[in-house]
């Protein structure tokens, strides 16, 4: 008896730091009360900043929540929708929310959007839209871990990586792209398209018009798709204001072009609204083949017609889905900063950034040389000694070490406090003891005796999985 | 570089997107389109065609809105239970809501005579039954690999179990000369053939109670199945998404007989299939089971559950309700009650103008017996008759040869997914019919719609191939599936 190679192989990528990371919270969370020495959880991209105004609009729309429509019951109705064109209402809501979210300056049509259970879904489906096994899509690096398992394991998709690099902060160059694309030839690898994340996850910046029409003018010379994951597009508090890779095809006059249908938009709520458990994804292309075939497949993953109905009611309320947008952004722009200014009076410096839920920072001048074993090093150290969960960049495929995301509305404001106090604390007890770098405050939680235990750590993860995130 | 488009230049995608394996390109679309085009309503539309093709269970909703309406706190919207809400919005982790799996684990041993319990700790999520079929096929197969099913079987499985898994799927026959019973004697025919043609068999997936049949295997069966499997050393899955649509009694769970026969069958083999679709009438919600033995299969699927789970929203709902004891017992015995009495209303009504079906205890449908309406036992005829169904009688029931039955003559026909007064109206009309005697040779096809018959002669030469061997190249209909790619629903029809 044996299983596929799927099953046996380690493509599902889970195996890495990143949610080794994962492990060491789960055994020790922090807890204000319970335990105030616990690991703080700054590795997960979670939006809980605004819940209060969700709740709020739950507590004035007693309909929406008990099934009702008009004060009639549809629970019947519901309990058998499932069609996969998705409930109508829900699509033209979500069309709107993402309109409104670019400021209009893109308008999106409900038939081409593809409801899927959540980004991750999304993404997995174009993979199985586009490519063959053993195709390639390029992607710049660093990128989310979990496009290693969301593009690559069931579909025998390949993934090459267009190198960032600080040099230029991270943004995608001609070079880089070209290179990518060589890089897969040599490899034999047959491009099917690029892949980006706008606004970036790990970076929480958003692409210039100049990136945009890089990798546009990229996709059309060489004939292949551009997909555009927006997930974090609500998620920009700061100018400048996120452009749209719909925006830039409407402008440069390449609408119902050749180029038109290979662009293709993931979307989801789990970051803008902050409801991941809810599974909301989906897929948006001008392509009607794309549309149709992803259709099809979001049958192996639907979103609960529960949820969708919910969501209908919510969004369609314009007056709220635009304050929503409005105060979310005022609210992470705030603990952004927060962040940004602890860090710094630490003399940890971030990639400038105007979005996400997570500040790409620098610690490369704390890296005890140059390298990705003193970049793990390090990481172990925040983990077990500063007890601070973060992701190292190394587990996001960044071709420099010292760069590491830390998330930062996923907690309340005390506890990113304690947090920006405990990392103050150990960075100060660096310098202070320059030449013994693996000196411990007693500030910090009785974790010598781990100290030990650290140069023995084996780094491959034993199945105790995590929950997906980003 | 900017050429005048041609829409969905299909060397662009890949072969999954534009190729037919999806299923849904096939001719018996045609009855979804009567339907479509005419959907019967007893007030404003009381000659349009009835839906019989939609194996929906829509005889307990009330049970369970009744339930949701007295516990409001099982909705994380309602005032009393919205200080849940953020916590179970932000809940993702693909193990589930403890309190979802111990719930289901539950009522999953109360559907199967509480003569086995299930493990909360084996259950993964995924999008509904489609999205746990396929993810098995993930686990157990790979590409080129082949699975053996009985026929007749669910016409969406070749989708579900090929489409982007490309595995392989190799009907084992099964006769109406005994009762469509599966035999020893056919899986070791159906295994030996993939050997001889040198495909790899990674198992052999089951539906019990059966779609379409309607039956529940006996332990004799179950017990025969699990031999060979474990001979061979196979997989078995088991789809047992329709198990309480049978009382509780009558069914034997293929968990049971795993346990009777632990010590010589190696239960690392074994996986189940389940969702709440049928068994609670709820496919909206999206809630697939895999249940399985083998510990490598529930730590990989589960992983492989990110791509469908379910609902954070939905397993809170369902977690509460489902541990409602109560109303489990309750609803489990008064489901099943009005199910059988459905089953046997309609039976008899059939039975009263000459029509057999097939003797069933499970399943939300009856498998009908219509050959000796066919002037010749050919698949063309059964296409013929068909047409006269949908067109005259006006009824969109499913032709035994969409579910790849090998012998022509059979359909099957939903019951549950509709009032009392419509079933009424629905005997009225078949017995009308066959009073009449029309056969399908004198066809007087009254037709409303020509591109519909012009697409049914189309069709009917298309499986004029009588070889009843086929695998692959039949194109076989799967228009049945529920994910019709016309919009059935009246939610989806009010925008229009």
């Amino acid at each position: 008896m044996t299983l596929s190679k799927k099953a046996t192989c380690n493509s599902h990528g889970q195996d890495s730091s990143y949610f080794l990371g994962w492990q060491e919270y789960e055994k020790n969370p922090y807890d204000e009360l319970t335990n105030p020495n616990g690991i703080i959880q700054m590795g997960l991209a979670e939006n809980q900043l605004s819940f209060d105004l969700l709740e709020s609009w739950l507590a004035n729309n007693p309909d929406a929540a008990s099934f009702k429509r008009n004060g009639e019951s549809i629970f019947r109705e519901l309990a058998l929708f499932q069609d996969y064109h998705g409930l109508p209402s829900f699509k033209n809501a979500m069309v709107k929310f993402m309109s409104e979210i670019r400021g209009n300056k893109a308008s999106f049509d409900p038939n081409k959007l593809v409801l899927t259970a959540g980004a991750t879904s999304a993404n997995e489906t174009l993979m199985f839209c586009l490519a063959e096994p053993g195709d390639a899509f390029l992607l710049p690096t660093p990128y989310y871990p979990g496009f290693d398992r969301d593009l690559k394991w069931r579909t025998g998709v390949e993934i090459v990586p267009i190198q960032c690099t600080s040099s230029n902060g991270f943004r995608i160059t001609e070079l880089a792209l070209e290179s990518a694309y060589q890089l897969a030839q040599k490899r034999n690898l047959k491009v099917k398209g690029v892949l980006v994340t706008n606004p970036s996850n790990p970076l929480g910046i958003t692409l210039t018009r100049h990136e945009l029409n890089l990798l546009l003018n990229f996709v059309d010379e060489k004939g292949v798709h551009l997909i555009s994951d927006e997930i974090y597009s609500g998620t920009v508090f700061n100018s400048p204001n996120f452009v749209s890779v719909m925006e830039i095809l409407v402008n440069r006059n390449y609408v119902n072009m050749d180029l038109w249908n290979r662009v293709h938009i993931v979307y989801s709520l789990s970051k803008d609204l902050g409801l991941p458990g809810f599974r909301v994804g989906a897929i948006y292309s001008n392509d009607d083949l794309v549309v149709a075939a992803a259709t099809k497949m979001s049958s192996f993953g639907l979103v609960s017609s529960q949820t969708q109905y919910l969501l209908s009611a919510m969004l369609s309320d314009e007056k709220f889905a635009k304050n929503y947008i409005v105060e979310n952004r005022k609210r992470l722009k705030n603990r952004h900063a927060k962040l940004v200014r602890g860090l710094r009076k630490t003399g940890i410096s971030c990639l400038e950034s105007n979005a996400g839920l997570f500040c790409w920072v620098d610690m490369r001048h704390l890296l005890s040389s140059e390298t990705f074993d003193a970049e793990m090093e390090l990481w172990k150290k925040i983990v077990y000694e500063v007890g601070l969960n973060i992701s190292p960049g190394s587990s996001c495929h960044c071709s420099e070490p010292g760069w590491f995301r830390v998330c930062f509305a996923n907690m309340s404001e005390d506890t990113l406090e304690l947090a920006i106090q405990r990392l103050k604390l150990f960075v100060n007890a660096i310098s202070s003891n320059k030449n013994n770098i693996n000196g411990v405050s007693q500030n910090y939680s009785s974790k010598s005796s781990r100290r030990k235990s650290i140069s023995k750590w084996v780094f491959r993860l034993s199945f105790h999985d995590r929950e997906r995130e980003r | 570089m900017k050429m005048e488009v041609k829409n969905g230049d299909s060397q662009l995608l890949s072969k999954l997107a534009t190729n037919n394996e999806h299923g849904e390109n096939s001719p018996y679309f045609d009855g979804w389109k009567a339907y479509e085009n005419n959907p019967f309503h007893p007030t404003k539309n009381p000659n349009g065609v009835i839906q019989m093709g939609l194996a929906e269970n829509q005889l307990s909703l009330d049970l369970i809105e009744e339930w949701i309406k007295k516990n409001p706190r099982a909705s994380i919207c309602s005032p009393e239970g919205v200080n849940a809400f953020k916590d179970i919005a932000i809940f993702q982790d693909y193990h589930g809501l403890p309190e979802f799996r111990n719930a289901v684990a539950n009522f999953m041993g109360k559907s199967r005579r509480g003569k086995v319990s299930f493990d909360p700790e084996r259950i993964v999520m995924a999008g509904g039954a489609t999205g746990a079929n396929e993810l098995l096929m993930f686990c157990l197969a790979d590409p080129g690999d082949a699975f053996l099913i009985p026929t007749p079987y669910y016409p969406a499985f070749h989708r579900d179990l090929r489409w982007r898994t490309r595995v392989q799927l190799l009907p084992v026959v099964c006769e109406s000369s005994n009762n469509f019973q599966i035999t020893k004697k056919a899986l070791e025919e159906a295994y030996e053939n993939a050997q001889k043609a040198n495909i790899k068999v990674k198992g052999l997936i089951i539906t019990n109670p059966s779609n379409p049949l309607g039956t529940t295997m006996d332990r004799a069966t179950l017990r025969t199945l699990v031999t060979f499997i474990n001979d061979k050393q196979i997989h078995l899955v088991c789809d047992e998404i329709y198990a309480a649509t049978v009382h509780s009694l009558d069914f034997v769970s293929i968990s049971e007989v795993v346990q009777e026969m632990e010590d010589y069958c190696n239960r690392s083999l074994i996986h189940v299939v389940y969702s709440l679709s049928k068994d609670m009438g709820l496919p909206g919600f999206r809630v697939g089971i895999v249940y399985s033995y083998n510990d490598i299969v529930v730590n990989i699927g589960r992983k492989m559950s990110s791509f469908g789970l379910v609902s954070s929203q939905t397993q809170h709902l369902l977690a509460s309700m489902l541990s409602d004891e109560e109303f489990v017992n309750e609803f489990l015995s008064e489901s099943t009650k009005r199910l059988a009495s459905r089953r046997g209303s309609f039976t008899k009504g059939l039975e009263q103008v000459g029509i057999r079906c097939l003797e069933s205890n499970g399943g939300l449908f009856c498998w009908m017996d219509l050959r000796k309406l066919l002037k010749k036992p050919t698949f063309e005829d059964e296409m013929g008759l068909w047409s006269v169904i949908i067109n005259d009688v006006k009824l969109n029931v499913s032709p035994g040869s969409s579910f790849h039955c090998h012998e022509p003559g059979w359909f099957r026909v939903c019951f549950a997914n509709m009032d009392d007064e419509t079933m009424v109206v629905a005997l009225r009309r078949i017995r009308n019919f066959v009073e009449k005697g029309e056969d399908a040779e004198v066809i007087t096809v009254k037709k409303q719609n020509k591109a519909c018959q012009k697409t049914l002669s189309l069709s009917t030469s298309q499986i004029c191939d009588e070889n009843v061997t086929m695998t692959l190249s039949y194109s076989s209909p799967r228009v049945i599936s529920p994910h019709s790619p016309i919009p059935h629903s009246p939610m989806v029809r009010a925008r229009t």
